[in-house]
């Protein structure tokens, strides 16, 4: 199987909008101490999907403003189609793992470091960060957008097309490298143009928040 | 192999002016770009572009005999697109009575009708046949068709492209590119038509131009079509005095007239892109007299790509003097899905281009203090 299918299949069959939820139900005790701000390790994990919810419903950080109809559809739609599972770095809350709203959507922080993904074996495929921002697997690693709208490292300079191009091809601007795994765009692909360019509407209204997401990291040539 | 039952799929997938804004089904293969200066590619509902013809057979391009129909003219881009070695031929078919508008010299505008075709071929068998159509105002149609087993004729290929149809080298197979893998580049310039520019027409050829296809009669060129009054205004310039690019030498003209065929496309000032601050298409006007944007925005400049095992502070785009930290000259080399340059199209490094470009690279001057763009090379 040449390297594209498998990236298309990872993409498409092994990743599901829940999968970040699952992932995180899934880390044992000793791995929640690497969570920056873990203040109990032993703290038994609670429904990860709640603190998405409550949280992504209402981010700390953001002000209270009036949205356009785009907009506002463009909020609901975020909201279930999962990104802030990926895209906004998680920590450890009072209640176990959660999204830090008050980096919201602003992908992988650039200050984890990682310059290699673990070693996949057995039946094991691919692997995440404790913030849940990076993913090592048969395509390397990849990290999580920056989706604020910074105009140095985040969406601030995209335009509602490229926005929609990206979605709809697969490839970074609509016209680069691929699209790595997990990002589910085999699924978004299908939306409407409507509903893509809500969901731009809504990411421009964000706080913008400076980070700078590393570049993928390839498998070695030899491999 | 090729399948029949991957031939008989075919989905149009046509670029059309910007302007409505309908939302449109899930899937539906509509694109949109502007023949317009600096109108970057859109997406659109789009009902009025007709489809593309199933078999190639039916589009023009050849005869009742079957051989190239005599409307049609061959040319050959004094820059090619690297294609991982296919042999390549292209023709033209302009309306009867028409003349391209060139008076953007570096934004044709093409005659409503007019056509163009591109035939691959490795291993002196035909694989597929391109085919790019004004069908309208400001309507283009892009069609690929994918050539039978027995090279009868070739049948449009679906939306989504065809994966690894031939092998084209050991190990190595080439794909069918799909809907948005054309305007990935076609939609990424303003002049949508790529190869077929006052540059490449240009009667000044560069000798050490890679691959370059040497001129045969009966090929267009500038001088060709002025005479036969295709262009419009007539431009005499293009004749008398026809575009090259300025170098300082020979290595630094071949080298950025490759770059600006092969990676101008989506890295220019007037596209999507033009953001990303990398500039590589050659300015036909700008270039009788200003310095290439190629040396102006890459040389010196640090771009967000990292070049493996640099630092952000020696990472350069263009790192004068130093190959080995320039991310063109990297990513050129790879083949890996996250660095590779160009980003699709091509499986196999183009080792001859790789080796002009770090030519040319190794050969410039390394600036004084390590800093700000410098561009290095123009008098």
């Amino acid at each position: 199987m040449d390297k594209r299918s498998i990236l298309t299949l990872v993409a498409a069959g092994l990743v599901s909008l829940t999968a970040a939820v699952l992932v995180a139900r899934a880390i044992p005790t000793s791995a929640a101490e690497a969570f920056e701000a873990a203040p109990e390790t032993s703290q038994p994990l609670s429904d990860a999907s709640e603190a998405v919810a409550q949280n992504a419903a209402e981010p700390a950080s953001q002000p209270a403003k009036a949205l356009s109809p785009a907009a506002e559809r463009g909020a609901y739609l975020v909201k279930i189609m999962g990104c802030n599972d990926c895209h906004t770095p998680w920590k450890m809350g009072p209640q176990g793992p959660e999204p830090d709203m008050s980096r919201m959507l602003s992908g992988h922080p650039q200050d984890l470091q990682i310059a290699a993904g673990p070693k996949q074996e057995g039946s094991w495929a691919w692997s995440a960060s404790v913030t849940n921002t990076a993913f090592a697997g048969p395509w390397g690693v990849s990290f999580t957008m920056n989706l604020t709208p910074d105009p140095e490292t985040g969406l601030g300079k995209w335009t509602a097309d490229t926005f929609l191009q990206a979605i709809r091809t697969g490839r970074h601007e609509g016209r680069g490298r691929p699209i790595l795994p997990p990002m589910p765009y085999p699924m978004y692909r299908n939306a409407t143009d409507d509903d893509l360019h809500a969901v731009f509407a809504y990411l421009q209204t964000l706080p913008p928040i400076k980070n700078r997401v590393p570049q993928p990291i390839d498998l070695p040539e030899a491999q | 192999m090729i399948r029949a039952k991957q031939m008989i799929l075919g989905v149009v997938a046509t670029v059309a002016a910007a302007g409505a804004a309908a939302s449109r089904a899930p899937g539906l293969a509509t694109h949109a770009a502007s023949a317009q200066a600096g109108a970057p590619a859109t997406s659109v509902a789009s009902g009025d572009a007709p489809a593309a013809p199933h078999l190639l057979s039916q589009t023009g391009l050849y005869g009742s005999d079957g051989s190239i129909g005599p409307r049609n003219l061959p040319f050959a881009p004094q820059y090619p697109l690297w294609s991982d070695g296919a042999a390549k031929s292209r023709w033209i078919q302009l309306p009867e009575g028409t003349a391209i508008d060139v008076s953007n010299i570096d934004v044709w505008r093409f005659p409503v009708g007019t056509k163009f075709w591109k035939e691959f071929a490795w291993g002196g068998r035909k694989v597929e046949t391109r085919m790019i159509w004004k069908a309208g105002g400001r309507a283009w149609v892009f069609a690929t068709y994918v050539w039978n087993e027995d090279q009868s004729d070739a049948a449009h290929a679906p939306e989504a492209g065809i994966m690894n149809v031939a092998e084209i080298a050991p190990g190595k197979r080439h794909s069918i590119p799909g809907t948005g893998d054309c305007l990935a580049c076609h939609g990424g310039s303003p002049a949508v038509v790529l190869g077929f520019t006052a540059l490449q027409l240009s009667d000044d050829r560069d000798p050490l131009a890679p691959h370059a296809d040497p001129l045969a009669p009966g090929m267009a060129t500038l001088r060709s079509l002025a005479e036969a009054g295709r262009l419009d205004p007539p431009r005499e310039d293009l004749v008398s005095r026809p575009p090259r690019i300025r170098a300082n030498d020979p290595v630094e003209r071949a080298a950025i007239g490759y770059l600006s065929a092969n990676c101008g496309g989506c890295h220019n000032g007037a596209g999507p892109l033009a953001h990303v601050g990398l500039d590589l298409l050659h300015d036909a006007a700008g270039g009788r007299g200003a310095p290439e944007h190629a040396l102006r925005t890459a040389v010196g400049a640090r771009g967000r790509y990292i070049v493996p095992g640099t630092s952000p502070d020696s990472s350069r785009i263009v790192a004068p003097g130093a190959p080995e930290r320039s991310a063109i000259v990297q990513r050129m080399r790879s083949r890996r899905p996250s660095s590779q340059m160009p980003p699709l199209g091509t499986v196999i490094v183009d080792d001859e281009a790789v080796e002009l470009v770090s030519r040319w690279v190794a050969g410039m001057r390394a600036p004084a203090a390590d800093g700000g763009v410098t561009a290095q090379g123009m008098p």
